[in-house]
C-alpha cells in the first residue's frame, strides 16, 4: 500500500500484505512486478516449487489479481452483456471462468465471476478494466468498484491442499465442489472466503481475506503445512503447471484487444479455442454480432496444444509446414518441458489447416549450448488440451493423501 | 388512427422534417409507412406556434435556405400549400455606429474599404466553387471505408475525382483551409471586422464552436454546399411550420400514415432484429424496419437501450458531442422596430449582431465556462413584415437566434431566464433604441427547453456537433454512418446523420434510399 510518507517514485511497486513473509521465505530474492505489486518469481528452485504443486501443496500470493465489486440492481444484466457466458445461470456461491470481448469480438481479458450473496458479484481479471467496465455500464444501474487492495488472496494448490485446510480446522472444506465458493472460519480468528478455483488444473483452493488477517493466515498455513509438504511458490513454477493444464495467460497467449496497437494481432475466443465459453443463445453481449459473423466464416487460425519432439522447450518457436522452414504456419505462444507428463509441451497459434488434432508441423528451436547457438527443426504434433488433468481436481470430497 | 394489430413495412419515429421526407420517399417506393410523432403536430422543431396571445413564430429555425430546390420539387411541396412569403433575403450586419453592411448575392454594400469590396465577389466565387465540390457528397449515404463493396469504392473514387477536378489551385486551397478556423481564413481575405464578423457568424451558427475553433471553415463550406447557399434565404408563409405541414400533406398523399400524440417509448428487438415499437401508452406496433428521426443518443440510449448494443458503440454514442449553445428568443412588439440608420426595407431580411469575429469569440468564451454570453451574437428576423398574419394587425414578431447559451448552464435557468431575455433586448437596443419600450411579450427557448419540448438530447440544433470527428464518413459515429445501425432493421434519418442539420431534408431522403436498398 502506498503511504503518504513514501512518494510513489521512491516506492514504485506496492507490497502485498504477504510481502514480509515472502521476503523472509525467499532464498534467491527473485521478485518481479505484477499489476503494480512486487511478487515472487522464484523462492528457491523452480523444480522444487513445481513439484509442490503436483505432489503436495503450494502457496501462491494472488493479491495483485485485479478485483472488482459489481453490485446494484442491474449487476447480473451488466455482467451478462459484458461477458460471453450466460451469467444468469450462475447461482449464488458459484464461480464462472469467462472472457469478454470488444465490439469486434476480440478478447479484452479473461477472468472469473464470483456470485456472492445479496445480488453482489466479484469480477477477477488479469488486467485493469475499469475504463471498459464503465463504458459497459452505460445504461445499466450498476455499482463498480475496484477492490484489489481491499482483499488479500492466496492460492493453495496441490493434492494435499484439502487435507491441510482440514487439519487447520476449516470445517466442511471437503464438501466444496469445483467452481464453488463458501465462507469459512479459520481458527482462531480469521474469516475466509474460499473458492475451489485455481490456475494449476489440480486440486486447489483460493483463499480470500481481509488484508489485516493476511499475516496470520500465512503463518497458520505454513505451520500446519509442514506435515503436508507445503511450499510457497513463485510465478515460474505456476507457469509450468498452467501450461500443463492448458490454461491461457493474457499477454503471452493472446494480447488484449484493449492494448493491441497493430492490426491483426488480437484474437477472438473462437480462435483461442474458447468457443465453449460463447453463449450465442443468451441474448446480446458485446462482440456477439462480430463473433456470429466469424462463426459463419471458415476459421483461419486457432490456438492449439503441441507435443514437441525432444526435450528442449520450444520458447517463441516459429512453426513451419515444411522441414526447410519456407512456409510459416504459426508460432508458439507458451512452452515448457512438463516434468509430470514427461512431454515437451507448447501452446501455439496455427493457421488452417494445421489446427486439427494430429496435424504435424515443424518447430524451429534455438539452443544455447554453452553460448554456442544452434538451430533445430523438430516435429511438433497438434494434441488435445489439457495435457494434464488429474481426476482429483474434480473429486468431491478429495482424498486425504 | 391505425387499425389495431396492423403491420407496417416501416415505422418512422418522429415527424421532424427528415422523418417526413423519409416517410414520403418510402411510401412512394410502395412501402406501408407509419410515422409516429410525440407532439401534437407534425414538424418536430420545425413548427410554427403561438408564443404570446395572437403572436406566432417559427419555434426553431426561422428561415429556409438549405433545402435543395430539386428536393422541394421532388417533394411537391407547393402542391401541398407551401408558399414563400419572401425570397432572396439580404443579410445586414449591424454596426453600432450606423455603418451597417448589406450582403446580397455576390455583392456587399456599405463597406468603405475598397479592397474588401473587391475581395468579396472573389471570396464568394472561391468558397462556392469549393462548396460545390462537396455538394454531390451530400446526396447519398457516405461510403464505408474498407468494406470491399464496389458501391463504396465507386463513391470514394467519385469524391476524389470531383476534388481533383477542382484544379490545382482550388484543390490545394480546399485541402489547406478545411481544417482551419474561420477567423484566420477571413483575416487573409478582408480587413473590415464587421464583414468578417458577419461571415464568421454563419460558420458557427447553431454550433458549439467559436470563430477561432478549428474546423469552422468546414462548417461554413458545408453550409454553402447546400445548393442555393446563403443568398437563397427564404421565408415560408406561415413560418417553418408551413414547410413541415406541407411535407406531412405530401407524405400522407403518398400513402404514409401520420399519427400525432403518439410518443414512442421503446424500439423493440426480438432475436437481434428490430420487431417494432412500443408507445408510451403501452400500445405495440410491429414492423420489420424502424427508422428513427430522433437524435442518436435518444435513439440508442433512450429508445433502444444499450443492452442491445456493443459497449464500444454505446461509449461512442454517449460521447457524441451534442451540447447545444443556441437559444431562441421571441419578442412580441406592439410597433415595428426602428433600427438606427437602417432602411426599413432591410428589416425584411436577416439582421446580424456579430460586429467582429472577436465579438463572437468573446460571446463563445462564456459558454465554455457554463455561462451565457455577456454580449450575445444574434441572428434577427422580423417575420411579420412579409407575413403579417403571424401577429395581430399592426403588431410585430421579432425572432432571434441567440448565441451562446450553454446547455449545461451553471446554476438554475429559473433564476436566469429573465436576465438573458433582458440581455438580448438590451443588445438589440444598441441598434434599435425604441425597441425595449414596444415589447409586449417574450419567450425564451434555451437548449434545455429545446431538449424538453422537441426531445433533442442536449438541445443541439444539429443533433450532433458538425465537426471533423462527427462528419461525413463518421457521422454520427463509426458503425452508424450509413443510416443503418448495428441492430438489423433499425435505421437513422435525423440531423445527427450525414449531411446534418438545418432544414435540409437530405438526411431523410438519403436514409429512405438506404432502407430501400437494404430492406427491399
Amino acid at each position: 500500500m502506498l503511504t503518504e510518507s513514501e512518494p510513489c517514485f521512491r516506492q514504485p511497486l506496492l507490497k502485498t500484505p504477504f510481502h514480509e513473509r515472502a521476503r523472509a521465505a525467499s532464498q534467491v530474492d527473485a521478485f518481479i512486478p505484477w499489476s503494480g505489486y512486487t511478487t515472487v518469481d522464484v523462492f528457491s528452485t523452480v523444480e522444487q516449487e513445481y513439484f509442490a504443486i503436483r505432489n503436495s501443496s503450494s502457496l501462491y500470493d494472488i493479491t495483485p489479481m485485479i478485483k472488482y465489486r459489481i453490485g446494484g440492481p442491474d449487476a447480473a444484466r451488466f455482467l451478462n452483456r459484458l461477458t460471453t457466458r450466460d451469467v444468469t445461470k450462475l447461482v449464488p456461491g458459484r464461480v464462472q471462468y469467462t472472457v469478454w470481448c470488444d465490439d469486434d469480438g476480440q478478447i479484452i481479458d479473461d477472468g472469473t465471476v464470483f456470485r456472492l450473496t445479496g445480488g453482489e458479484y466479484r469480477l477477477c481479471t488479469a488486467e485493469r478494466q475499469l475504463d471498459w467496465l464503465h463504458a459497459s455500464a452505460i445504461g445499466f444501474d450498476v455499482d463498480i468498484a475496484e477492490i484489489t487492495d481491499e482483499i488479500a488472496a492466496l492460492s493453495l494448490q496441490g493434492p494435499t491442499s484439502c487435507a491441510l485446510l482440514k487439519a487447520l480446522g476449516v470445517a466442511g472444506i471437503e464438501r466444496l465442489k469445483p467452481f464453488e465458493l463458501g465462507h469459512f472460519a479459520l481458527p482462531p480468528a480469521a474469516a475466509l472466503m474460499i473458492s475451489r478455483t485455481g490456475f494449476t488444473g489440480d486440486l486447489g483452493y483460493e483463499l480470500w481475506m481481509r488484508p489485516e488477517d493476511a499475516g496470520g493466515v500465512w503463518d497458520a498455513l505454513m505451520m500446519a503445512g509442514q506435515g503436508h509438504g507445503l511450499r510457497p511458490i513463485g510465478s515460474r513454477a505456476l507457469n509450468i503447471a498452467r501450461i500443463e493444464a492448458g490454461f491461457l495467460q493474457p499477454n503471452a497467449d493472446f494480447v488484449s484487444a484493449a492494448q493491441a496497437q497493430r492490426a491483426g494481432t488480437t484474437r477472438s475466443p473462437l480462435e483461442l479455442g474458447l468457443g465453449w465459453l460463447v453463449d450465442f443463445e443468451k441474448g446480446h453481449f458485446t462482440g456477439r454480432r462480430a463473433l456470429l459473423a466469424e462463426q459463419r466464416r471458415a476459421p483461419r487460425r486457432r490456438l492449439v496444444g503441441l507435443d514437441v519432439a525432444g526435450n528442449k522447450p520450444a520458447h517463441n518457436a516459429l512453426l513451419y509446414s515444411d522441414l526447410r522452414g519456407r512456409v510459416q504456419v504459426g508460432s508458439v505462444t507458451s512452452a515448457t518441458w512438463s516434468p509430470t507428463c514427461k512431454r515437451n509441451l507448447a501452446l501455439a497459434m496455427l493457421d488452417v489447416p494445421y489446427i486439427e488434432d494430429g496435424a504435424a508441423v515443424w518447430a524451429e528451436i534455438y539452443l544455447n549450448r554453452e553460448l554456442v547457438w544452434q538451430r533445430r527443426m523438430v516435429r511438433a504434433q497438434v494434441v488435445k488440451r489439457p495435457f494434464y488433468a488429474p481426476a482429483r481436481r474434480r473429486m468431491t470430497p478429495p482424498s486425504d493423501t | 388512427m391505425s387499425q389495431a394489430g396492423r403491420r407496417y413495412d416501416c415505422i418512422v419515429v418522429g415527424a421532424g422534417h427528415n422523418g417526413l421526407v423519409c416517410a414520403l420517399y418510402l411510401a412512394r417506393a410502395g412501402r406501408s409507412v407509419l410515422v409516429l410523432e410525440a407532439g401534437a403536430q407534425v414538424g418536430g422543431a420545425a413548427i410554427t406556434r403561438e408564443f404570446a396571445p395572437g403572436f406566432q413564430v417559427s419555434a426553431g429555425a426561422h428561415l429556409l435556405h438549405l433545402m435543395p430546390p430539386r428536393l422541394m420539387q421532388e417533394l411537391d411541396l407547393s402542391a401541398h400549400g407551401l408558399k414563400l412569403a419572401a425570397e432572396r433575403l439580404t443579410t445586414v450586419a449591424l454596426a453600432a455606429d450606423g455603418g451597417h453592411l448589406t450582403l446580397a448575392g455576390d455583392s456587399v454594400f456599405g463597406v468603405s474599404d475598397l479592397a474588401d469590396r473587391a475581395a468579396y465577389p472573389r471570396w464568394r466565387a472561391l468558397m462556392q466553387r469549393l462548396a460545390n465540390a462537396l455538394h454531390p457528397a451530400l446526396l447519398d449515404a457516405p461510403p464505408r471505408l474498407g468494406s470491399g463493396e464496389w458501391r463504396d469504392g465507386v463513391s470514394l473514387l467519385r469524391l476524389g475525382w470531383i476534388i481533383r477536378r477542382l484544379g490545382r489551385h482550388d484543390m490545394r486551397e480546399l485541402l489547406r483551409i478545411t481544417g482551419m478556423c474561420v477567423h484566420d481564413l477571413l483575416e487573409e481575405h478582408f480587413s473590415s471586422p464587421l464583414l468578417r464578423g458577419a461571415l464568421a457568424f454563419d460558420a458557427v451558427l447553431g454550433s458549439n464552436l467559436g470563430p477561432r475553433s478549428p474546423g469552422t471553415v468546414l462548417s461554413l463550406l458545408y453550409r454553402m454546399a447546400a445548393p442555393g447557399g446563403p443568398e437563397a434565404l427564404t421565408q415560408p408563409e406561415g413560418g417553418l411550420g408551413a414547410v413541415t405541414r406541407a411535407l406531412g400533406g405530401a407524405a400522407a398523399a403518398a400513402g404514409a400514415e401520420l399519427r400525432t400524440n403518439a410518443a414512442v417509448a421503446r424500439i423493440q428487438v426480438r432475436a437481434d432484429r428490430v420487431s417494432g415499437v412500443a408507445l408510451a401508452s403501452g400500445e405495440e406496433i410491429a414492423a420489420p424496419v424502424v427508422i428513427s428521426n430522433a437524435d442518436p443518443r435518444t435513439t440508442f440510449l433512450g429508445l433502444l437501450g444499450s443492452e442491445h448494443l456493443d459497449a464500444g458503440f454505446v461509449r461512442r454514442i454517449a460521447q457524441l458531442r451534442s451540447r447545444g449553445v443556441a437559444a431562441k428568443v421571441h419578442l412580441a412588439l406592439d410597433a415595428l422596430p426602428q433600427f438606427r440608420d437602417l432602411d426599413p426595407e432591410a428589416l425584411r431580411g436577416r439582421l446580424l449582431v456579430a460586429p467582429s469575429p472577436d465579438y463572437i469569440e468573446d460571446a463563445y468564451n462564456h459558454a465554455k465556462y457554463r455561462e451565457y454570453s455577456a454580449a450575445p451574437a444574434l441572428e434577427v428576423t422580423v417575420p411579420t413584415l412579409a407575413d403579417p398574419a403571424l401577429a395581430p394587425a399592426g403588431r410585430h414578431v421579432v425572432s432571434v437566434i441567440a448565441q451562446y447559451v450553454p446547455y449545461d448552464l451553471a446554476g438554475h435557468w429559473a433564476q436566469q431566464r429573465e436576465g438573458f431575455i433582458k440581455r438580448v433586448i438590451d443588445t438589440l437596443a444598441v441598434y434599435a433604441p425604441q425597441l425595449p419600450a414596444s415589447v409586449c411579450g417574450s419567450e425564451l427557448l434555451t437548449p434545455v427547453d429545446i431538449e424538453r419540448e422537441f426531445r433533442i438530447s442536449g438541445g443541439h440544433w444539429h443533433h450532433a456537433e458538425l465537426a471533423f470527428d462527427q462528419f461525413f464518413l463518421v457521422r454520427p459515429v463509426p458503425g452508424a454512418a450509413q443510416y443503418r445501425t448495428p441492430v438489423p432493421g433499425l435505421f437513422l434519418c435525423g440531423a445527427g446523420c450525414h449531411p446534418g442539420g438545418g432544414i435540409m431534408g437530405l438526411a431523410g431522403r438519403n436514409a429512405a434510399r438506404q432502407v430501400i436498398r437494404e430492406a427491399a
